[in-house]
C-alpha cells in the first residue's frame, strides 16, 4: 500500500478529512521550502504537494504564477527540487506530492525523474498539463518506480472521462472545483456537490478537491463532501507576505492550523 | 501519404493534447464541430464566399523582376497575401474559426497577437459577425505595434495587454488559454498559429491552405510546372504550413522554413527553434522548443514581432524530422535588408515577418540558375512595421 493510500486509509478510520497543502517548492528559497514543509505536516498538513515552478503555468493565477517566477529566479530546478525532498524526507512521515507542468519533467527524462522521485521519498506527482491521452509513456515509468500518479476530473468532464480518469489516477483523484486558473474565491461553486457526486459513483479511490479554496469556511464546506481539500493559492499568498521577516513559518503554520481544524473529525 | 495528424492529433511524436483537464472536453467539442463544419456545403460556401467577398481572394502569385535582376540568379515570384483584407494572410483562418464558433453558438472569442496581426484579423471578423472579441497582447509587443492596438480597439475589441514573462506572444497565449478555462462554456478561443493542442494545428493548417492549393495552380499556369523552391518565415508557422500543405507530395519541390535569427544563433538572443531548440511541450503541444537544460522555456528574440515565440507548430517539427522541409534562419539585420530591398525594387513594402522569407529567398536565387522558379509566401505587409523599421535605420517618425 503507498504512502498516499495509508494516509487515506487512517484519516477515514479517524473521521477526518486531508488538508492537502501546496507550497511553491523554492518560493521564496528551497532552505525556506524545507522548514514550511516540516512546520505544515506539524501543524496539520496530512498531505504536502510541492509546486515545481515552470517558466509557463498556464493554469496558475496570479499568486502562484508570482511564487513561481520568484523560485524560478533564486534558481529553482526540478533537481535541486529532489534534493531538497530528499534531505527533508526523514523528518516527514506525511506523503508528498509533486505539481508540477510537463515539460520540466520531459526535460529531465521520464524514467530518471520517477526514479529520482521515487528515491528521494517523493509520493506521487500530478502534471497539471498532461492528461491521460498523452500520459502512458509517464505512468508506464512512475508505476515501475511505484510513484502514483495522480489525475485532475475539471467541472467540464463529461461523466465517462470521470469514469477513466478515475480509473487511472492513483492516491486519489484530484478535483478541480472550477472552471478557471489557481486563486482564491469567495464562495465554493455549487456544482460541486454533483461532481463528487458523479465521481463517487463510479470510483471508490479518496478524492480531493482544489482550486478557488482559501478560508477555513471553505475548507469545512468542501471537507463536508470529499476525502482531502488542497489549498494553494492562500498559503502562497501566506509566504508572499511574510517571506523575509522571521515570522515566515509560523505564520504559514498557524493558516495551515486554521485551515486543517474544520476538517478533523468529531 | 499518410493523412496527419492521426485520431488524437499526433504528428509522428509531435503535436498532442497536453492540457488542463478542463480544456479537453471543449478540445473534443471543437474537433468535433469542425468535423462537421467541413462536410457542411453551407459552411464550406459560406467561408468560399467570404474569402473570395470579403477577404479578396484569390491573391495574385507576382513574378518579382527587378528583385530577380537584383538577386541575379532564380527567378522569384510572391504570393500576395499582403494584399488580403487587414494586410496578412492571417484573415483565411480567421473568418474560418469565427464561423466556427457563432456555429457552435459561443458569443465571446479571445485570441492572442505577436505583431497585431491575427489580433486585427480576429477583431475584424468579430465585428463582422457580431461577437465580442478580447485580443491579449504583450505588453512590449503592446508597445512596439501601438497602430494595430488602436486598430484592434477601433474595431470594437477589448485589448488587454500582458505584463507576465516576457511580455511578448508566448505570455498572451499563457493568458488567452487562462481567460479560455475560465469561460470555456461561453468562449472560443480563436488560436492564429499552426500550433496549440490538438485541434488547433490542424485547423490553422486547413484554413490555411488555401494559400498552397492557389500557389500551386497559379504556379501551372504562370510556370507550366510547380515551382522549385518554396519560401515562407515560421514563427509558429501559420503562414508557412498553408503555403507548404498542398506540396508536400511533391517531391521535386524543395520547401524551405525560415526562422528568426535575431541578432545571430551565437548570441542566443534569436527565435530559432528548429535550429537551436529540442523536442518539448508548450502550450498544449509537443515540437521543437527553445529551453533550458532544466525544461523552463527561454525567451524568444525577433525584430518582427509575430515570429518572436520560442515554439513552432508541430507539423513543421515532424517535417522536419523526416527531411521534407528545410530551415534556415535569418537575422534581424538581413530581415531588414530584405525589407529595404522589396521596398525600393518593387515598390512591395512587406512585413518585418515575411521580410525574412524575402531576405532568404534572395540569398537562395544568387546560388541558382535563372531556369529555376522560387515562391515567397508575402505574409503580410509592413505599414505596421514602419516605426520599428525606422529606428533601426537611426530615424524616427511620427
Amino acid at each position: 500500500m503507498s504512502r498516499l493510500d495509508a494516509t487515506f486509509v487512517a484519516l477515514r478510520r479517524r473521521g477526518e478529512r486531508a488538508l492537502v497543502a501546496y507550497l511553491t517548492a523554492g518560493d521564496p528559497s528551497l532552505a525556506d521550502t524545507r522548514r514550511l514543509v516540516v512546520e505544515a505536516v506539524r501543524r496539520g498538513a496530512d498531505v504536502v504537494e510541492l509546486g515545481v515552478p515552470f517558466s509557463d503555468p498556464l493554469a496558475d493565477g496570479p499568486v502562484i504564477q508570482r511564487a513561481g517566477q520568484r523560485a524560478l529566479a533564486a534558481g529553482t530546478t526540478l533537481a535541486r527540487v529532489l534534493e531538497t525532498t530528499a534531505t527533508l524526507r526523514p523528518d516527514v512521515a506525511a506523503p508528498i506530492v509533486f505539481m508540477t507542468y510537463y515539460n520540466p519533467v520531459l526535460a529531465f527524462g521520464l524514467k530518471a525523474f520517477a526514479r529520482s522521485a521515487a528515491d528521494a521519498g517523493v509520493d506521487g506527482v500530478i502534471v497539471v498539463d498532461l492528461p491521460p491521452e498523452e500520459a502512458d509513456p509517464l505512468a508506464a515509468e512512475t508505476q515501475a518506480a511505484g510513484l502514483d500518479l495522480i489525475h485532475m476530473v475539471a467541472p467540464t468532464s463529461p461523466p465517462a472521462r470521470v469514469r477513466m480518469i478515475a480509473r487511472r489516477s492513483r492516491g486519489f483523484v484530484y478535483v478541480v472545483s472550477l472552471t478557471g486558473v489557481t486563486g482564491v474565491r469567495t464562495e465554493v461553486p455549487k456544482e460541486l456537490e454533483g461532481q463528487i457526486r458523479t465521481l463517487r459513483a463510479v470510483s471508490t479511490r479518496p478524492v480531493c478537491v482544489g482550486f478557488g479554496i482559501g478560508t477555513p469556511e471553505q475548507a469545512a464546506a468542501v471537507g463536508r463532501l470529499a476525502d482531502g481539500v488542497a489549498v494553494g493559492s492562500a498559503i502562497v499568498r501566506q509566504v508572499e507576505r511574510h517571506a523575509g521577516t522571521p515570522d515566515l513559518v509560523e505564520k504559514v503554520g498557524d493558516l495551515i492550523a486554521a485551515l486543517k481544524a474544520p476538517l478533523r473529525g468529531g | 501519404m499518410r493523412r496527419l495528424p492521426d485520431a488524437r492529433g499526433h504528428f509522428g511524436r509531435y503535436g498532442g493534447r497536453y492540457v488542463p483537464e478542463t480544456l479537453m472536453a471543449p478540445l473534443i467539442e471543437l474537433e468535433q464541430a469542425y468535423a462537421a463544419a467541413r462536410r457542411d456545403p453551407r459552411f464550406r460556401t459560406r467561408l468560399a464566399g467570404l474569402l473570395h467577398d470579403y477577404a479578396g481572394r484569390p491573391t495574385p502569385l507576382y513574378f518579382a523582376s527587378r528583385l530577380t535582376e537584383h538577386a541575379g540568379g532564380a527567378r522569384i515570384w510572391l504570393k500576395r497575401e499582403d494584399l488580403c483584407h487587414t494586410g496578412a494572410h492571417k484573415i483565411n483562418n480567421v473568418l474560418g474559426q469565427a464561423l466556427l464558433a457563432a456555429r457552435m453558438k459561443k458569443r465571446r472569442v479571445v485570441a492572442e497577437t505577436g505583431a497585431g496581426q491575427h489580433g486585427v484579423a480576429t477583431a475584424t471578423a468579430a465585428a463582422l459577425l457580431g461577437l465580442e472579441c478580447e485580443v491579449y497582447m504583450g505588453a512590449e509587443d503592446v508597445e512596439r505595434q501601438a497602430l494595430n492596438v488602436f486598430r484592434m480597439r477601433l474595431l470594437g475589441a477589448k485589448v488587454t495587454p500582458v505584463e507576465a514573462g516576457s511580455r511578448t506572444l508566448k505570455d498572451a497565449i499563457n493568458e488567452a488559454l487562462r481567460d479560455w478555462v475560465t469561460n470555456v462554456r461561453t468562449t472560443y478561443y480563436l488560436l492564429g498559429s499552426a500550433l496549440g493542442p490538438h485541434p488547433y494545428p490542424m485547423l490553422v493548417r486547413d484554413f490555411h491552405a488555401v494559400i498552397g492549393r492557389e500557389a500551386r495552380a497559379q504556379a501551372r499556369r504562370a510556370l507550366g510546372r510547380l515551382p522549385d523552391v518554396l519560401v515562407a518565415c515560421v514563427g509558429g508557422g501559420s503562414n508557412a504550413i498553408g503555403l507548404f500543405h498542398p506540396f508536400i507530395g511533391d517531391r521535386g519541390v524543395r520547401i524551405v522554413g525560415v526562422e528568426p535569427g535575431g541578432d545571430g544563433i551565437a548570441t542566443g538572443r534569436h527565435g530559432a527553434s528548429m535550429t537551436a531548440g529540442h523536442a518539448g511541450v508548450l502550450h498544449g503541444c509537443l515540437s521543437y522548443l527553445l529551453q533550458s537544460d532544466d525544461g523552463q522555456v527561454a525567451t524568444a528574440h525577433s525584430i518582427s514581432a509575430g515570429l518572436d515565440y520560442p515554439g513552432v507548430g508541430p507539423e513543421h517539427a515532424y517535417y522536419r524530422d523526416t527531411g521534407r522541409f528545410e530551415f534556415v534562419s535569418i537575422t534581424d539585420e538581413e530581415a531588414l535588408e530584405g525589407f529595404q530591398a522589396l521596398t525600393r525594387l518593387e515598390g512591395i513594402m512587406p512585413a518585418l515577418e515575411s521580410a525574412h522569407a524575402v531576405a532568404h529567398a534572395i540569398r537562395l536565387a544568387k546560388t541558382l540558375p535563372r531556369s529555376r522558379a522560387i515562391v515567397v509566401g508575402l505574409s503580410g505587409r509592413g505599414d505596421k512595421d514602419v516605426h520599428v523599421v525606422a529606428r533601426a535605420l537611426g530615424t524616427e517618425v511620427g
